[in-house]
């Protein structure tokens, strides 16, 4: 039998991406501060339930996949005091990720 | 009251229950409430949930911190997957989230944040300092995490990279702080003593 795997990951370690601009009320998980903004990939974290639809009930046992991302502090905020080195590592859902 | 009732009394207040709850508290309480009368669960199973959440305390993350500095091997299991090496210190992460161990080197520091709300390892460490949960905290962490840290009381040097961990849905966070240096004649439980609950957040480093 062969296995079709039907939702592979969009992303992989390394790749870049945008979160995207979208502002919907409700249990969104990704804060406003991270809209808009180019990250890199760090890797995968396998696949989650999304809480987005699981807060509202929805959850239909739809797993989507989930990433551990990282920006720069001075790209984040481009008057951060630190060093140029701080990081910042946040987890976003795949529905959020552009390919550029 | 009898004449005679002369002696002083304690200034005390007394307890009095007069505040409206809020709306939180008032959904809180319904849902709560709904749960028990449809038998979905039993006031008896939430009781053991509470008190079996309350067993969890930071004493548990610096368990497992300690550990990880005697016995390379737990560390790397610890670092790989931090549900899987908790438990085999017989602590059982109840939730469906990912305990994510990050580990402070020469040249990196972590500190961990939920700017959305107030994630927390708690099926492992216990619940969060009320600070934590600040939106004062939540915001300013990862905008200026070393005046944060500074206010705490602890300064990162420059050359030292800053990783701040904004948690946001199924990781859960904890610092595997370093060893400091002095602690070499330490035993475990002068090791355990000196990782805090702060420093297993990243705002302080273990210290002798």
């Amino acid at each position: 039998m062969i296995t079709v795997e039907r939702n592979p990951a969009k992303f992989k370690a390394g790749d870049t991406s945008k979160i995207t601009v979208k502002f919907p009320i409700g249990h969104y998980r990704v804060p406003v501060y991270m809209r808009g903004k180019e990250v890199k990939i760090v890797r995968s974290l396998g696949r989650y339930i999304n809480p987005e639809e699981e807060a509202f009930g929805k959850n239909a046992g739809n797993k989507l996949w989930y990433y551990l991302v990282s920006i720069s502090q001075k790209d984040l905020w481009p008057d951060y005091k630190g060093v140029d080195e701080d990081l910042l590592e946040i987890e976003v859902f795949e529905n959020w990720l552009e390919t550029i | 009251m009898s004449t005679n009732h002369n002696h002083d009394h304690d200034d005390h207040a007394a307890i009095t229950h007069d505040e409206l709850p809020g709306y939180y508290e008032i959904l809180e309480i319904s849902l709560r409430e709904l749960l028990i009368e449809k038998g979905v669960i039993t006031a008896d199973e939430l009781r053991r949930q509470i008190e079996a959440m309350d067993t969890r305390t930071p004493a548990v993350g610096a368990k497992l911190v300690v550990r990880a500095w005697l016995d390379p091997e737990f560390k790397k299991r610890l670092l790989a997957d931090g549900v899987a090496a908790s438990a085999e210190m017989g602590v059982i992460s109840w939730d469906d989230t990912a305990f994510t161990v990050l580990e402070d080197t020469e040249d990196t520091h972590h500190l961990i944040v939920c700017t959305l709300c107030s994630c927390y390892p708690r099926s492992i460490i216990g619940l969060p300092p009320d600070w934590y949960k600040s939106k004062e905290y939540r915001s300013r962490a990862v905008r200026e995490p070393r005046a944060v840290i500074a206010e705490f009381g602890t300064i990162i040097p420059e050359n030292i990279q800053i990783i701040i961990n904004d948690s946001t849905a199924n990781q859960r966070y904890m610092v595997l702080p370093m060893r400091p240096a002095g602690t070499e004649h330490f035993n475990e439980e002068q090791l355990e003593a000196i990782v805090t609950r702060d420093t297993l957040i990243g705002v302080t480093l273990p210290r002798i």
